[in-house]
Formats: structure tokens, C-alpha cells, sequence
């Protein structure tokens, strides 16, 4: 199987990855120009870094951006996981059909009709709660509704980015519990291992690198929401994209490019150091096991 | 009676570990469907919420049920336009047609393309040694976990009259004037292409690499030649990897907003620009929302047809 690829291969591959990464390049190419026109170079300077870094506006929307992403990834998770149980280890049940393509549907589900639903839910449970601003609510459930829908913002993108995150959590869980080994599992239950301790013992240090890897995702996707957003978002809360959606809408600006590239090292030295750390824990597994098949 | 009437409601423990998950999505991706699937028959108005209630509650407790046809007469007045009148001129006057029809040919489009030029990447990359297939699925998933929106961002620079494409051939003398790029559904589709391409490349790698090697090494063995083995072994039996890609892009590529807005500039019109438009800019939220009823139902089939698939391939592999 490892064959070298042959040259018309090869060649097709680089171009390939041409075509995927000569935008970015030229993204991190024209973040160090001096000029304001983005595509003209007027010379190497880091101008607009030093803008970014001082612009109140964008180091708002980061803040918040991150602080969604973090909810959103963490509730993601604990739902997702407990989805992708459900569909690899119950197997059939009333509805279990169903329970699948709810869960991944929201992966091509096109966002403009997430976004405008969800939207719709919101702002029935507002007027459900009767939120709207003239009275103050009374009791703690009107309240705590209120509290919670009356405004659009922080609960209601995290809502929605949680719904999306979800699936991709669902699916990443599902698939590796599905490859892995369950005669530990097995053996725990022999022991008079309840199911519930056997999840918590066994089955979530097995699958943690899974469960980081679609944290990670979860995490990301919520950062990178525009359109889901837009809809669920009020006024004072303007996410990370939507600044630059509309800094975009504004003509090009040199300071995105910045963001592009501060982004871009991000991501990069992200998903090799947990590309090296997952292949370093596989060979470390892989050496365990042959050691215990030759003690054996 | 009464006790065992009771104990079918008291929920055992997987039934309660099922219903946190299945809860939420049923409150909050399935239940939203019918508060547009109702607000799309009432009427705008200037208030908070803008749009009418359906059910009215007179003083002598009279309950009155008003359904507002006029989102949808708005859609079916324009098949009437192309039923009767000449396209070129039914076209300037059926905005919403015109755009579903955009959106659904340039997802189309974008499918294809994303095909052609995910499958040879995706096959190499399942075809090569491990360490070079970590290094390439790295590469993949790279502009995968970048923000969409600066990848998006990234090809207006490049497409633009004054930008990198036309800076460069006009610098070699290929060009004199710049050529117009941006703005055109050559822009659109390319930034289609691009966003989409790694949906496409995953869900096919992940197919190909499950492609037992010992079947295309036994057709060699027995003289097939490297195309027809291709046809008649690897294609075939990586159906249900590009079944799967195909709709990963082709259903959210039809609802597409952020690149026909960024990239089409008004020139390309999407049907989920004119959602957001009727939402946003018009305060239309009924008309919104029967906009999406309609596009919903038209990817109905291809979402049903996804889910029975990805289902019958669980069953097949267990």
C-alpha cells in the first residue's frame, strides 16, 4: 500500500493545495503592507497589528466571541456525547430513527432557516413570558424567562450555536465509540460494575482524545458563526464575525488581513501540536498492547 | 391496574439518558419549524413582534383562526409570471424565482465541481503511506478550522479589478484592462467551490480509506489496466462516500448566504439573501418565513435521502 504516488499525481496534489492555501497566503502576504489599499504594496510594516490591538471595538467582540464559544463547546459536549451514546450503544428504539437524523441534521441544515427558526422561537417565548419591557415581570418563572429571553444576546447565540455544535460532537463520539474495544466495558459489568460507573470509569478515558478533538471543533465552529449569529444576536452583542462581516461590507481593510493571519498561526500551531500529541498517544497505545501480547 | 398503568410513565434509565438530548433538539431545532411554519401565514405589522397573531380572542370568547395567503401568493404570482409572459421579461419581476434558482444551480454547480476536484485529492490522500496521509489530512483540515468568513474575505482581494489576479497579468502585458471577476457568478461559484471543497474531500477520504487494497492488487494481477479498475472496483464501491459528500455540500451550499452577499455583491442573488432581506431590511417576517417553508420542502427530499442512506450504511457495517 505505501507506493510513492507517481507524478501526475503529485503534481495534481500541489495544485490541489495551491488552489486551498493561495488565498490564505495572499491574506498573510498583504497584512504587512504599509498601504491602506490592501492589494497595492506599499512596503513591510506591522501597522495594522498594532491598530488591531488597540481597536476597543474588535477586542470586545473577541471577548464575547470567546466567551460563547466556551459555553457553547462545553454544553455541546455533554449533550453531544451523551447523543452519540445513545445512537452507538442503544440501538433500536421507538423513535430511534428519528433521535439520529435530528442529531445530524443541523450539519447541512442550511443556517439562514436555523437562524430565522430558532429567531422565531425567541421571540414567542418573549411575548409567551410577556417581556416587554413596559411591566416588570413578576415571579421567579416569569423572571427567570425574562431573564433568560427578553432580551436577545449571550443565552439565545448560545442556544443556537450549542444545537449546531452538537451534531458534529454526536458524530465524532458515535464513530469512535463504535471502533472501540468494549471488553473493558464488558468486563467492568461482569464485576458488578453499574452502566453509570462504567461511562465515568472506562468509557470516557478511553474515548477523552475523541472528546477533546470535537470539543476543540465545537469550540471553533461557534467562534467562526456568522449567519446563525446575525439572527440570534441583540443589540450590544456583536460576536467576533460580525465585526468582521461588516468591516468586510465596509471594503477591504488591512486590519482583517491582520486578524486573518493572527488566526491562521492559531489554528496552524493548534492542529499540529494535537496532531503530534494524538499520534504519540496511538504509538504509545500501539507499544503497550504488544508489550502485554508478549508478557502474555 | 392503576400501578402498573403508573410504571409504564416512570422512565428506566436509558429512557432518561435519551431524553436530555432528544428534548433539546425537539425544543429547539424541531419545535422553531412550526413557529415559522405558523408565522408564515400571518400578516406584517409596525408593532413588536411584527406580525399578527393568528388566533384572536374576541370579547364574547370568540375564537377566530386568520390564515394570511399573501406570503405564498407572492411566490405562486411569480410561477404565473413565467407561465404567461415572455422569461426575459417574467425574470426582472420574479426576484424570489430567480433567486431560488441561483442558489439551487450554483449549488448544483458547486457540487460538481467540488467532486471532480475533491476525488483525485481525497483517493491520493487514502492511497499514500501514514505518515505523508496525517501530513495531507493536516493540510486538508487547516483552512477547515479557518474562519470561513476571512477565507470568504481572502478571494474578494484576489478577484477584485484592482486585485492580486489582475495586478499580476496586467504587470506580464497579458492584459491592458482589468478583467471584471468579482461580483459575477464566477465569483460566487468559485468561492463556493472553495469553502465547500474540504466537505467534500472528508467524507470521501473516509470512504476510500476503508477500500480494501487487496481487491484493486487482484484486479491488477488478473490484467485490468488502471482506468477500468477504477471504473469497475473503486468507483462503485465508493458510492455511499460520495452520496454523503455530495449532500454535505449541495444542502447547506443552497442556503448559502454569507458568499453571494460577500461575492455576488448584489449581482448574485440567493434565496437566503432574500430571507435575510425580508427579515431584516423589509420587516417582512411572514413573507421571511414562507420563503423558508419553500426552501425547506424543496430540501426535504435530499436531507430524507441522506439520513435513509447514512442509516442502511450503519446497518450494513454493524
Amino acid at each position: 500500500m505505501s507506493q510513492r504516488m507517481p507524478l501526475s499525481n503529485r503534481l495534481y496534489m500541489g495544485l490541489g493545495f495551491f488552489f486551498l492555501y493561495a488565498p490564505i497566503v495572499s491574506l498573510i502576504v498583504y497584512s504587512f503592507n504599509t498601504s491602506r489599499l490592501v492589494t497595492v504594496w506599499g512596503g513591510f510594516s506591522m501597522h495594522w497589528y498594532d491598530k488591531l490591538i488597540h481597536d476597543d471595538d474588535l477586542l470586545h467582540a473577541v471577548g464575547l466571541s470567546f466567551k460563547i464559544a466556551f459555553l457553547s463547546a462545553t454544553l455541546a459536549l455533554v449533550l453531544g456525547t451523551i447523543a452519540g451514546l445513545v445512537m452507538a450503544r442503544f440501538g433500536r428504539f421507538k423513535g430511534s430513527s428519528l433521535f439520529a437524523g435530528l442529531v445530524t441534521a443541523p450539519m447541512v441544515m442550511p443556517e439562514v432557516i436555523c437562524g430565522l427558526s430558532l429567531l422565531l422561537l425567541f421571540v414567542a417565548l418573549q411575548t409567551g413570558f410577556g417581556c416587554t419591557g413596559d411591566v416588570p415581570p413578576t415571579g421567579w418563572f416569569v423572571q427567570a424567562g425574562c431573564a433568560a429571553f427578553g432580551e436577545r444576546g449571550v443565552i439565545t447565540i448560545w442556544i443556537g450555536h450549542t444545537t449546531l455544535c452538537l451534531a458534529y460532537v454526536a458524530v465524532m463520539v458515535q464513530s469512535r465509540l463504535r471502533e472501540m474495544d468494549r471488553s473493558l466495558e464488558e468486563a467492568a459489568m461482569n464485576l458488578g460494575c453499574t452502566p453509570f460507573k462504567v461511562f465515568f470509569v472506562i468509557t470516557i478515558p478511553v474515548i477523552s482524545q475523541a472528546l477533546l478533538a470535537s470539543w476543540l471543533l465545537s469550540f471553533t465552529l461557534s467562534l467562526d458563526d456568522y449567519v446563525l449569529t446575525a439572527f440570534l444576536s441583540g443589540p450590544g452583542s456583536t460576536t467576533m464575525p460580525m465585526w468582521i462581516f461588516s468591516s468586510i461590507k465596509l471594503g477591504l481593510s488591512p486590519e482583517v488581513n491582520a486578524l486573518a493571519t493572527i488566526v491562521v498561526a492559531i489554528v496552524t500551531v493548534l492542529v499540529v501540536v494535537s496532531n503530534r500529541l494524538m499520534i504519540s498517544a496511538q504509538r504509545k497505545r500501539e507499544r503497550a498492547i504488544q508489550a502485554a501480547l508478549a508478557e502474555g | 391496574m392503576m400501578k402498573r398503568w403508573l410504571a409504564r410513565f416512570v422512565p428506566k434509565g436509558r429512557t432518561t439518558v435519551t431524553a436530555i438530548p432528544y428534548s433539546w433538539l425537539l425544543v429547539f431545532f424541531v419545535l422553531p419549524f412550526f413557529f415559522v411554519l405558523k408565522i408564515s401565514f400571518s400578516e406584517p405589522t409596525i408593532a413588536k413582534p411584527p406580525y399578527t397573531p393568528l388566533v384572536q380572542v374576541t370579547e364574547d370568547t370568540k375564537v377566530t383562526v386568520s390564515l394570511n395567503p399573501a406570503p405564498y401568493r407572492t411566490l405562486t404570482r411569480e410561477v404565473d409570471e413565467f407561465a404567461t409572459k415572455p422569461w426575459t421579461e417574467a425574470r426582472q419581476d420574479s426576484q424570489y424565482l430567480v433567486a431560488y434558482w441561483n442558489a439551487i444551480k450554483l449549488a448544483l454547480l458547486t457540487t460538481i465541481l467540488t467532486l471532480l476536484i475533491g476525488y483525485p485529492i481525497a483517493y491520493n490522500i487514502a492511497r499514500s503511506d501514514d505518515s505523508t496521509r496525517n501530513t495531507l489530512l493536516m493540510l486538508v483540515m487547516i483552512p477547515f478550522w479557518t474562519s470561513f468568513l476571512l477565507r470568504v474575505y481572502a478571494w474578494i482581494g484576489i478577484l477584485k479589478d484592482n486585485g492580486v489576479i489582475n495586478n499580476i497579468l496586467m504587470s506580464l502585458g497579458v492584459i491592458h484592462e482589468p478583467i471584471s471577476m468579482l461580483y459575477t457568478p464566477f465569483s460566487v461559484l468559485l468561492g463556493m467551490v472553495y469553502n465547500y471543497l474540504p466537505f467534500m474531500i472528508l467524507p470521501l477520504y473516509a470512504n476510500l480509506v476503508k477500500l480494501d487494497g487487496r481487491l484493486l492488487e487482484a484486479a491488477e494481477d488478473l490484467g485490468s489496466k488502471p482506468w477500468p479498475t477504477f471504473f469497475q472496483i473503486t468507483l462503485p464501491l465508493s458510492r455511499a462516500g460520495i452520496i454523503a459528500g455530495s449532500m454535505m455540500v449541495f444542502i447547506p451550499a443552497v442556503g448559502e448566504y454569507v458568499i453571494p452577499s460577500l461575492l455576488g455583491g448584489g449581482e448574485v442573488v440567493f434565496i437566503g439573501n432574500k430571507l435575510w432581506e425580508d427579515y431584516g431590511v423589509n420587516l417582512n417576517w411572514p413573507q421571511a418565513s414562507a420563503v423558508a417553508v419553500v426552501m425547506l420542502a424543496l430540501l426535504c427530499g435530499p436531507i430524507i435521502w441522506l439520513h435513509r442512506f447514512e442509516q442502511r450504511r450503519k446497518e450494513q457495517e454493524q
